[in-house]
Order: C-alpha cells, then sequence, then structure tokens
C-alpha cells in the first residue's frame, strides 16, 4: 500500500473516532476565542482534537502546532471530512490571514507565541487596517504608534473591523514613520483588545446585524515585541495579508457546490422549481429564470474550476496577484446568486420578520443584504480590477 | 482532474506554437483569403502538419497516429487557433479521425485512419441542414434499393465539404423528423453521380459548403456503425467537436486580447497612452478575469473526454457557452479599442469579429449550450 493510501485509511479511522456526532451536522462554526463560546459541547470536544492534531491549520508546520501535511495529503483530510459531513472545528480571521503572514514575516519567537494560540483557537483576532478616511486608499491610515521605552502608545481610530466586539487581540496598521511618502510609513503591530485605552461601538448592518465595529485607541500600548517585521516596512506584510483575505473570500463564490461532482447542481434550480412551477418536460416553467440560473451555474462552474487551476499552478506556494481575480469574481457571482433566488421566490424572499415567513426564506432575505458587502470587503471590486490591470496586465498608470 | 498540461502535451502545444508563428502567422491566412484561394487552405502546409504528427494525434499508435488524446489536440487548435490557420485539422483529424475510430468496422478503420493519420485522406462530416445547429433534425434520406442506398436531401454548413475526400454523413433510414433513432452514418465518395457540392463563402473567409443529393447510390458497405444507430456516434463526435472548437476559440481570444493590450500601451491620446484610462482598463481585467474562466472549462472539457468522465455531455456544453461567451466579448472590445482602424480590412483584428461569430455557430451557439447544460442538469 503505498504511503498516501495509508494515510487516507488513518485518516478515516481518526475522523470515525474522533469526530462527534453532532459536528457530522451542517450547522456554525466555532470563533475560538480566550472565553469561547460553544452552541454545542460537541463543538468544543471537536475543537479540541482537532487543535490538537493541528489540523484546523493542517498545511502549517508542526514546529508551530500546525498539521504538517503536504498539499496532497490536505485534500485527502479535506475529502474525507466532506464524506462524512464534518463541519470545520474553527474559523478565525488567524487561519485565514494572520496565521499565514505571521509564518512569513514574523520571528522565531514571535510565531511560537501566536501560531500555535491561532492552530488551537486559543485568542480571537480581529483586523484594523480601514479607518474613517482610509478605506479603498489604505495606506493613508493615520492611527499612530509612538516608541515609549519597551511599548508603543496608540492613538487613532479604524472602521468596519469586524467581530471587534468578541475580539481579543487586533492585528493593526500603524504609522510610526511619517506622512509622506504614504507606504513606507506603516508598521503592522499586534494590539490586545483587553485594556482600557481600547473601546469599540458595534455598527449595525442592512441587514440588521452588527457584525462590525467602530474601534477607537486612546493611549493604547502594545509591547515592542509585538510588531512584525521592520518598522515602517509593514505595508509589505499588509498587502500580502490581503491577498490572503481575497483568495478566503475568493471561495464564496462557490458557497453552495458549484457542481464539482457530476449532476450536483447550485440549488437554485431547485428553489426556482418550488416557488416557480415545472412545464411538462419538467423544466423549470419560468424561461427566463431558467436561462440566468444556468448561466450562473456555467459561470459557478467555471470559476470553480478555475480556482482549482490556480492552485495546481502556484508551485511557489502562496496567493498572487490572481487572487484580486478570484476576489473580484467571487463575490460578484455571490451577489448576482443572491439577486436570483430573490427573483425566483418573488414577494416571499422580502420578508422582515414573522408570518407568513419560513425562517429559511427570512434568512435568505438577510444573506441577500450581506452579499453586499462582499464585493466591498477585502478591497473592492473596483480595486481588485486595478489591481488586475496594473499588476497582472501591466497596463500603465 | 488535471487542469495543466503535463510535460509531453506542453512540449506538443510549444512545438505547435513555434511551427504556426513561423509557418502560418496571421498573414498566411489574409494570402489565402485575397488570392481567393480554391482549396481555402495550403496543401503543402497540411503535408508539414501531417509530418509532425497532428494529422494523427486522436488516432491510437496500431494505425500510425501518435495517440495523444483531446488534450494534445487542444493545445495545437489553441495556437492554430492564434494565428486563424485554415487547415483540415478540425474536420479530418478530429471530426473524421473521432466519426471512424467510434463507428468504424475494424477493416474500415485500418484503411481509412491509417490515410489519415498519413495526411492522404482529408474528411467532411455533413450534418447539419437548417442555419441553426438542430443536430437530430434530419430529413435527407437515405433508402435501401438492393445492395446500395439512395440518398436525397441537402446538408449546409460542411465545414471542408467542398475539398474533403470524403464526406461523412448523417441521412435518415427511418423515424419522423427529429427523432434521435433512424439516423444514418454513410461513408460518401464526393465524386458520386448526383452529389453536388457548392462552396459557401461565409464571412470568416473559411471552408465550409453545401452539399446536394439526388439519388445518389451509396454501396450498403459504406454504411458506418449499425443501421439507424448513428445517434451515439455523433453524440460522442459532436462532443468532442465542441470541445475541439472551443480550444481553437480560446487561441482566437488570446490572440485578439493580446493584440488589443499591446495597443493599448502605446496608442496615446489627451497626452497619455489609452491603457492609463480606468474606463478602458476595468474592461480589461473583466475580459481577463473571463478569459480565465474559459481557459479552465476548456481544459476540463478536453481533460472529460481522455479521463472519459461521465459528466463529459455537461463539459462540453460548459467549454462551448464559455469559449463562445468569451470570445464574442473580446472580439468586440478588441474593435472598440482599436477606434477606427479597429475596423479597417487592413488591420487584423476585424479578422478576430468575423472568425468568432462563425465559431459560435459551429455544433450550437452559447445560447443552445446554456439551454442544453440546464437540461443535463434536470431544470
Ligand atoms: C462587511 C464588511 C466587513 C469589513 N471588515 C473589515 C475588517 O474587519 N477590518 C478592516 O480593516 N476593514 C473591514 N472592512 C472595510 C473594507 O475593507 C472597506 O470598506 C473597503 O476597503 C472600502 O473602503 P471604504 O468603505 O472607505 O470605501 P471607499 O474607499 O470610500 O470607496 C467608495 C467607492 O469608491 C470606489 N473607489 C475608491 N477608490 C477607487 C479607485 N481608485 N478607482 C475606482 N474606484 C474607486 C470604491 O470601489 C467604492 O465603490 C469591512 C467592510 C465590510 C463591508
Amino acid at each position: 500500500m503505498s504511503d498516501i493510501q495509508t494515510f487516507r485509511e488513518e485518516t478515516q479511522g481518526w475522523l470515525k473516532k474522533n469526530c462527534p456526532p453532532e459536528m457530522r451536522k451542517p450547522g456554525d462554526v466555532c470563533w475560538g476565542g480566550r472565553n469561547p463560546s460553544f452552541s454545542h459541547p460537541d463543538q468544543e470536544i471537536w475543537l479540541e482534537k482537532m487543535g490538537e492534531k493541528g489540523w484546523t491549520c493542517p498545511m502549517w508546520p508542526r514546529e508551530y502546532g500546525g498539521g504538517g501535511l503536504s498539499h496532497e495529503e490536505n485534500k485527502i483530510l479535506q475529502e474525507e471530512m466532506f464524506a462524512i459531513g464534518a463541519r470545520p472545528a474553527l474559523a478565525s480571521f488567524g487561519i485565514w490571514m494572520l496565521g499565514p503572514a505571521l509564518l512569513e514575516f514574523a520571528s522565531h519567537e514571535q510565531k511560537l507565541e501566536h501560531i500555535p494560540n491561532i492552530v488551537k483557537g486559543k485568542i480571537w483576532w480581529c483586523q484594523g487596517y480601514s479607518e474613517p478616511g482610509s478605506g479603498s486608499d489604505l495606506a493613508s491610515l493615520s492611527t499612530k504608534a509612538v516608541e515609549d521605552g519597551d511599548n508603543y502608545i496608540i492613538n487613532g481610530q479604524k472602521i468596519w473591523t469586524s467581530n471587534a466586539n468578541y475580539a481579543d487581540m487586533i492585528f493593526c496598521l500603524v504609522r510610526t514613520g511619517p506622512q509622506e511618502p504614504k507606504h513606507n510609513g506603516i508598521s503592522f503591530l499586534l494590539i490586545d483588545m483587553d485594556q482600557p485605552g481600547v473601546e469599540v461601538k458595534p455598527i449595525k448592518l442592512i441587514s440588521g446585524k452588527s457584525p462590525f465595529c467602530e474601534t477607537f485607541f486612546t493611549d493604547a500600548t502594545a509591547p515592542k515585541s509585538n510588531l512584525i517585521g521592520e518598522i515602517n516596512k509593514g505595508w509589505t506584510i499588509a498587502k500580502r495579508l490581503l491577498q490572503h483575505e481575497r483568495s478566503m473570500i475568493s471561495g464564496m463564490g462557490l458557497a453552495t457546490g458549484a457542481g464539482s461532482g457530476p449532476k450536483k447542481t447550485s440549488g437554485m434550480a431547485e428553489l426556482g422549481k418550488k416557488y416557480a412551477g415545472t412545464d411538462e418536460k419538467n423544466r423549470l416553467a419560468d424561461s427566463q429564470l431558467r436561462a440566468k440560473i444556468a448561466k450562473h451555474d456555467l459561470n459557478s462552474r467555471a470559476f470553480g474550476l478555475t480556482l482549482q487551476r490556480m492552485a495546481e499552478d502556484a508551485k511557489t506556494g502562496g496567493p498572487s496577484a490572481t487572487a484580486s481575480m478570484g476576489k473580484y469574481y467571487g463575490s460578484e457571482q455571490n451577489k448576482l446568486r443572491y439577486e436570483i433566488m430573490l427573483q425566483a421566490m418573488g414577494t416571499q424572499a422580502l420578508g422582515w420578520e414573522g408570518e407568513p415567513f419560513t425562517p429559511e426564506e427570512l434568512a435568505i432575505t438577510r444573506e441577500w443584504l450581506r452579499s453586499k458587502a462582499n464585493s466591498i470587503e477585502g478591497g473592492t471590486s473596483e480595486i481588485n480590477l486595478n489591481v488586475i490591470s496594473k499588476r497582472v496586465l501591466n497596463l500603465p498608470n | 482532474m488535471a487542469l495543466l498540461f503535463n510535460e509531453e502535451q506542453q512540449y506538443l502545444k510549444d512545438t505547435a506554437k513555434d511551427f504556426v508563428q513561423k509557418n502560418a502567422p496571421i498573414n498566411h491566412f489574409r494570402e489565402l483569403r485575397d488570392s481567393k484561394d480554391e482549396t481555402g487552405y495550403s496543401k503543402e502546409l497540411w503535408k508539414q502538419m501531417a509530418e509532425l504528427g497532428w494529422a494523427g494525434v486522436l488516432i491510437s499508435e496500431e494505425y500510425g497516429g501518435s495517440d495523444f488524446g483531446m488534450v494534445g489536440m487542444g493545445g495545437i487548435l489553441e495556437e492554430t487557433g492564434r494565428c486563424l490557420v485554415p487547415s483540415p485539422l478540425f474536420s479530418t483529424a478530429l471530426l473524421g479521425a473521432s466519426l471512424i475510430e467510434l463507428g468504424g468496422k475494424a477493416d474500415q478503420k485500418k484503411d481509412l485512419l491509417t490515410k489519415i493519420a498519413k495526411g492522404e485522406l482529408t474528411t467532411a462530416f455533413a450534418l447539419e441542414e437548417g442555419s441553426r445547429h438542430t443536430p437530430y433534425r434530419i430529413s435527407t434520406t437515405a433508402e435501401k434499393k438492393g445492395k446500395n442506398f439512395v440518398l436525397n436531401g441537402k446538408k449546409t454548413f460542411v465545414l471542408d465539404g467542398h475539398s474533403a475526400d470524403l464526406i461523412v454523413l448523417a441521412a435518415r433510414t427511418s423515424g419522423g423528423i427529429e427523432d434521435q433513432s433512424g439516423i444514418s452514418l454513410f461513408l460518401i465518395d464526393p465524386n458520386s453521380t448526383g452529389l453536388q457540392r457548392k462552396r459557401t463563402h461565409m464571412v470568416d473567409s473559411r471552408n465550409a459548403s453545401e452539399i446536394h443529393l439526388k439519388d445518389v447510390e451509396v454501396p450498403e458497405t459504406k454504411l458506418l456503425g449499425e443501421l439507424d444507430a448513428g445517434f451515439s456516434i455523433i453524440e460522442e463526435v459532436l462532443e468532442r467537436g465542441q470541445i475541439g472548437i472551443s480550444a481553437e476559440m480560446l487561441g482566437n481570444t488570446l490572440e485578439a486580447f493580446d493584440i488589443t493590450l499591446e495597443y493599448l500601451k502605446e496608442r496615446k491620446q489627451f497626452g497619455a497612452v489609452i491603457g492609463s484610462f480606468q474606463a478602458l482598463q476595468h474592461r480589461a481585467a473583466v475580459m481577463f478575469a473571463e478569459i480565465e474562466l474559459t481557459k479552465s472549462s476548456v481544459m476540463g472539457a478536453l481533460n472529460a473526454v481522455d479521463e472519459n468522465s461521465n459528466d463529459r455531455s455537461r463539459f462540453a456544453s460548459l467549454a462551448k457557452f464559455k469559449a463562445g461567451e468569451t470570445l464574442h466579448l473580446v472580439s468586440s472590445e478588441a474593435v472598440q479599442m482599436h477606434g477606427g482602424v479597429g475596423v479597417t480590412d487592413e488591420f487584423d483584428i476585424g479578422f478576430f469579429l468575423k472568425r468568432s461569430r462563425v465559431a459560435e455557430q459551429i455544433f450550437g451557439s452559447s445560447d443552445y449550450h446554456l439551454d442544453r447544460y440546464a437540461t443535463l442538469s434536470e431544470y
């Protein structure tokens, strides 16, 4: 038996023994943190088992608590988890964004301090990039960090900080150098949220939820050992992290199985049949809707294949400027998907609460509103098209 | 599923690129068009292509082919597509070889595939009868008379039909006009009495013809595959054809896009190169995204044939849908972004627009495949 077959069998065995029954059903994913909340006791067990094994971050080095798996082994792990319907044990900005950046840019000591905690879900991280005056033009940011003995003193304001009200720590872009040239005075600093100088105020979204906040720093402090990379050289790290973020968001375009397997569809067609009915050939009766769904399914499939091809192609590892292509296309696809669902469901998709709407219908309405942020968060569609023009197509300024 | 060329396939594609750039750049096509060449392609060039093994890419080694499969064929078609090279590659090496491989008896295969692989025999596939792709609406008839079949009817848009040495023709031997059963395939000598072929001059200056049949007698030994059961062969050949033409269309797209990008970086207006205008940059970036999706769809579909995927039919529609949509977009935008020179005959970019619309119609437009994909997905 080949090593890889052995690995598959061992993985099957391990999952069978350790993945609790409740975690083999669809449901919410835990975000960890210093004071984690679990919607079911099995969630805690699952996180602990996966964290110990390093399989929350399967391909990160073992030295820092990761799973140390190869590309091929990771693929098997994902396939086997998919096969039993296992949900991820942990979701976090640490896994998707901060961790990969730390692995590339942090010192050995910093990695030892932060990476294992990301793997085990011990710290909930949030992202302090955007400011009221600095959104797309991120490098104009003005939150300041000034040296004071072994510490930095931080003053300023961030905005749109997702989950800042739950987070334990924030990875932050701060100005440590002069304003001009603006890219060269930025540093990448880790700040503890649990201190008097940090205040958060939730902001309500059009979907009715408050997933993000304003974050205020008033003489907040962070030890100098929390500065990642060199002082005033944080922009390189910031951009790299954005590529990881964009790759992560790309995947959303595929949210409901883009039909990677034979006969699998996106679920839109079933929804369409349910609300719009079928004709004598069992086709979706509304032919305009049917065409829109088919076009979306075809593009999702092409997009899924593209992400797969790019992963195969990225022999040098890590995302590149092509991450912008994925972010742009994936988020636009996801928005379009909800628009099509709304069209399929008619007024049943336009309830805000209560009767005569089912919880599933109300959830789709809220998700439709949430999806509008997809092409804004992590860099807008326009900004990603700029990146493609300049970095990939080399069009001039 | 592999979505990148392996080393061997990449080598084949690189060789094709070199060969085409050297021996058949776009000017080669322009000269054929301007001289109103009778065959519509260069026989000398086809001979060289056959010597490189391209005529036998899909043919097994047993019959002298190189057996590189559809991925190999796709790589070559992409490169010939870049330079709009007219040649029997599609109608003979892809369609003809596939028809005979899938439908032929041992002696037919031995005889015909060997000749195709050597570049000694060209073929044409006579299927369509109307102006829109409706593969099973066949009213050309073949009636049994003694040891012969007698054929009557008319075929349209037969690629390479005016020049091919052998015509593979679909005729109705039983059933109603849209029935899938009752269709049979025949190997027909174009010089048969009662057969007339008329070259059609299409907007892309490539090679197509009408075929008129009046009491054409064909010996029963010239039946390809079983009587009344041509459907399953046609279905599979059409899918290979849809995927192959998609690879060629991807090549068309890539070249039109490259030419346009170059122009965006060199043409100046308002004291700046036009490629610095965001209105054009964003449209170029959107095209880039669509092209990446098209590459993956074509690659997935080529592999689906070689890997014998049970989802091959949907892959064929995915490839043809995406290749059609993207070539349509890029060829239109390419003309627009060139301004006035874009609509001149002297500049090559117009060739891509013309070729685009014809290629879109070959074996079903994007709309056709959108509908087919939905039907195959059961909605
Ligand atoms: C749900 C959500 C979660 C978020 N989470 C976080 C988070 O956790 N941490 C964080 O730091 N930030 C977060 N953000 C902020 C996000 O990164 C910014 O909203 C985004 O970068 C855009 O900035 P802005 O809102 O200031 O818009 P602006 O930059 O003001 O943009 C306004 C419009 O102008 C366009 N525009 C701007 N510049 C150009 C240009 N050069 N060319 C063409 N068009 C242009 C934009 O595309 C947009 O359409 C989040 C945002 C959302 C919606």
